[in-house]
């Protein structure tokens, strides 16, 4: 069975949930760019969108009106093309119109994991537990014995899942990164018993969706989680290293400061394990534990997590509290675990850090400037020669990012140094790779 | 040829700002000023140099599509927006697509020709700013002919069909020096802009605005095959308005003669909406304004001093310098290319930004234009102002409307 003809009956399990949305709202518009084809008149295409939230399953059409109307309208002038022979639609807002209710009249909610009975591809993104997975697995092996399943699981081997659920090996990982309309990468994890035919069907998948596919071993965690969870507990460890005599609410501030703008990423680590969520931070950590012969679980997630803080979004894409508070998507407030509430972040609290190196420009104005390679250069340069607090945790953290890094190659968990640079860079937004020679 | 059978006069021009991207105070999801507002600032203005309302007798609005992008017809009876006391005076609106405020112009001028009335306040206006441009396109499409030509046309409609007359010149031309007459046609509207305070573009500091141009190669995945983005006019709200006036009128109005311009030759042309150009490369419909134009003036366009051209796109000035006869077929590209049309060429065009600088609020355009050859006749210009040589004293305008379909084309002299 070809790939478009498995597209013409896909259920999406988790539909409602962060990456749920978004996977149903691509594998819709490609669907729904199929049925515009002329050789598809009179062949159906379905998306059963099942999750056990109904609010979030009506929440998942509004999400799917705006970001198909939005997807309409950036591509319109290839969308006119697929309308040419529609001689009743006439204007740009005719045809974005048509598209829009196309792509929400091929998704059918559903609360009752029933509806993905005959389904010949299913995507699953739910709760990241192996036993949970395994059990709707089960469900779906017989509700859908022609499909090719395909897991979000950020963590768990798909080996595992496979045997824990019977599947025979119709199983392939399919990580897409959040959110996923947006990220380029897909992480595609293949286990030992994944028939080639059905990774031939997720690579010509992931070129459909134009998306960058890297391949990484079926070890717990991958390469992304590989990298996110060691270099979170490294920054753990440093926080509460720093936070005797000070606290743990400044402890996890300056880190959080350093990991930001001294080494140049998007967000600082706690900022970046908020929005992550905490409780999803230590569900890939029990995985990733359970798995490896590694201690990979931290005291202080546990504690935050007992005291109920748990970070990750709001439905509309704000920032929920976690190790930090959030007004406008900035943090404004610690949380400290002593004292069980958030205080005031204090800007003196940078002053111990030192200065930033000479010529900084941050992360956000080097995403795009033509001379990244050279100001990246310059912004290492100038750290390798300091010796402030803020300089000496850089430094740390680079290594400690390389060293994971090399780790995940030499444990042929990435099959290039590349490809852990590639999936940090396109997974994590970083502006360079862990394996790198700055401050080495 | 058919002359005005009495002197017909322009005076008192005003504009507002052209709103929208570029302009600081632009922001496209925070609440706008709509056409109220536009009708009302651009009628005040020219209220301002009169002694009051009862020296205007009547108004006309042109305008393109308010009816879509603003759902708002009978723009006529707005005209009240301007002055309570203009209540009960005959006013109406004129469409011609993009030619609208040149055709609100034409029709003032019929009013006092017919001697209904002696001074008519003109007013053009559009607030386009209302919809995304994907659906803009949709409606600016109107100007083109929706049962022949839509459905077959590109998402961005009439970019496309300019973009076609500019493959067409690049074609049998060449590439390069038509890109390069574009790209400098492009720096000369932002250089201008700059010296105009209600320019759009105004603010513009790209270092090097003939260098970005070139750089910006066009995408027809996204766009269209022969043009970017700088090559065409803006999405703009703004209003523009004039006092059309016969002698008393003038008089009336309490204004010396030599602070207003006379009109002496008016073409007003159209072509047909359903047929496409025969030769992409060559406006006739400007053409043939231009020539009645010229020809009631009884004028050659070698005495033409200044000139606001309809810049809808860097091409369509490049084709205009050749309907004008101010240069042979193929000519146009390294006519602009030269320097010809800048402020200190020997034929200035478009001195306040033009369409691509100033801004291209439909309906407003053709009043625009006329204010801006007001200013520079009558030495009102300020940072754009241009010498106006004493053997070429006259200033021409160009209104058009859809790809070539409605032009106006006036001449004037300081009076």
């Amino acid at each position: 069975m070809d790939l478009d003809t498995r597209l013409q009956n896909v259920s999406v399990i988790g539909a409602a949930g962060k990456m749920g949305s978004g996977i149903t709202l691509l594998l819709a518009q490609e669907m729904a760019r199929l049925s515009l084809l002329p050789e598809n008149r009179g062949r159906v295409f379905r998306l059963n969108a099942i999750d056990l939230d109904p609010a979030g399953l009506i929440g998942l059409r509004e999400y799917l009106h705006a970001q198909a109307t939005k997807t309409a309208e950036k591509t319109i002038v290839a969308l006119r093309t697929l309308y040419a022979d529609r001689p009743d639609l006439v204007e740009n807002g005719d045809i974005i119109a048509d598209y829009v209710r196309r792509v929400g009249d091929l998704v059918w909610p559903a609360t009752d994991l029933g509806a993905a009975r005959g389904s010949t591809l299913v995507f699953e993104a739910i709760v990241e537990k192996t036993g949970v997975k395994a059990s709707v697995f089960r469900q779906l092996r017989d509700l859908c014995p022609e499909a090719y399943f395909l897991t979000n699981t950020s963590s768990i081997p798909i080996g595992e899942i496979d045997r824990e659920a019977g599947l025979g090996g119709r199983v392939i990982g399919f990580h897409f990164y959040n959110p996923p309309p947006v990220q380029k990468l897909v992480e595609v994890i293949r286990a030992e018993t994944t028939p080639d035919e059905l990774s031939a069907l997720a690579a010509e998948l992931g070129r459909r969706l134009r998306k960058t596919l890297i391949p990484s071993a079926d070890v717990a965690g991958f390469i992304g989680n590989g990298h996110f969870i060691r270099d979170g507990l490294h920054g753990l460890n440093e926080a509460q290293r720093l936070s005797r005599g000070r606290g743990w609410a400044r402890g996890a501030w300056l880190v959080n400061r350093v990991s930001q703008d001294w080494l140049l990423r998007p967000m600082g680590i706690f900022q970046l394990i908020d929005y992550v969520g905490i409780d999803v931070f230590q569900m890939i950590q029990i995985v990733m534990d359970e798995h490896l012969d590694e201690h990979l679980r931290h005291e202080v997630i546990d504690r935050a997590l007992e005291l109920g803080v748990r970070g990750g979004q709001n439905p509309d894409g704000s920032q929920k509290p976690g190790f930090f508070r959030y007004e406008k998507g900035r943090p404004v407030a610690a949380y400290d675990l002593e004292a069980r509430d958030y205080v005031p972040i204090d800007a003196s609290w940078d002053e111990e850090l030192g200065p930033l190196p000479e010529g900084f420009r941050p992360w956000k104005a080097l995403t795009r400037a033509p001379d990244r390679d050279e100001a990246l250069a310059a912004h290492f340069g100038a750290l390798a020669g300091m010796d402030t607090l803020g300089a000496q945790l850089a430094k740390a953290y680079l290594a400690r990012s390389r060293e994971i890094g090399r780790q995940l190659v030499e444990q042929k968990v990435a099959a290039s140094e590349d490809d852990v640079n590639r999936v940090l860079m396109l997974g994590f937004y970083h502006l360079y790779g862990p394996i790198n020679d700055y401050c080495a | 040829m058919k002359t005005l059978r009495k002197p017909i006069y322009f005076v008192a021009g005003e504009y507002t700002v052209s709103l929208g991207t570029g302009r600081p105070e632009f922001h496209p999801k925070k609440p706008r000023p709509g056409l109220e507002h536009y009708i009302a600032e651009a009628g005040r203005a020219v209220l301002a140099h009169l002694p009051g309302p009862e020296a205007i007798d009547e108004g006309v609005i042109g305008n393109f599509m308010a009816a879509r992008f603003n759902r708002q017809g009978h723009l006529g009876a707005f005209l009240s927006l301007v002055h309570e006391d203009l209540r009960y005076r005959p006013s109406i609106r004129v469409e011609g697509a993009c030619a609208s405020g040149g055709l609100a112009m034409a029709t003032a001028v019929k009013s006092v020709l017919s001697e209904q009335a002696d001074a008519v306040l003109t007013i053009g206006v559009e607030v386009q700013n209302t919809v995304k441009a994907v659906y803009g396109a949709d409606i600016l499409a109107g100007a083109g002919h929706y049962a022949g030509e839509r459905k077959q046309g590109n998402a961005h409609f009439f970019p496309c069909r300019f973009s076609e007359r500019a493959g067409a010149y690049m074609d049998r031309y060449g590439v390069e020096r038509t890109w390069e007459a574009m790209g400098r046609w492009y720096e000369q509207a932002v250089l201008n802009a700059r010296a105009n305070p209600k320019a759009q573009e105004h603010t513009n500091a790209l270092p090097d605005p003939f260098a970005t141009h070139q750089q910006s190669k066009p995408n027809p995945r996204s766009f269209c095959d022969h043009l970017n983005v700088f090559d065409c006019s803006k999405v703009s709200d703004g209003g523009a308005a004039l006092l059309v006036a016969s002698e008393e009128g003038l008089a009336r109005a309490g204004i010396a003669k030599d602070q207003a311009i006379q009109l002496v030759g008016l073409g007003h042309a159209v072509g047909d909406l359903t047929a496409p150009p025969e030769d992409l490369t060559v406006l006739d419909t400007t053409r043939e304004a231009v020539r009645r134009a010229l020809a009631m003036a009884g004028i050659d366009v070698r005495e033409v001093g200044v000139f606001e051209i309809h810049d809808c796109f860097t091409i369509t000035a490049i084709l205009t310098c050749e309907a004008l006869g101010l240069c042979g077929p193929g000519e146009g590209a390294d006519y602009v290319a030269a320097g010809n049309t800048r402020r200190d060429g020997a034929t200035p065009m478009n001195t306040g930004g033009g369409l691509i600088g100033y801004g291209h609020p439909t309906g407003a355009s053709g009043v625009r234009m006329a204010v801006d050859i007001w200013r520079q006749l009558t030495g009102n210009a300020g940072d754009y102002q241009v010498e106006i040589p004493a053997d070429r004293p006259y200033g021409l305008t160009i209104s058009m409307g859809g790809n070539d379909k409605s032009v106006v084309s006036c001449v004037f002299r300081r009076a």
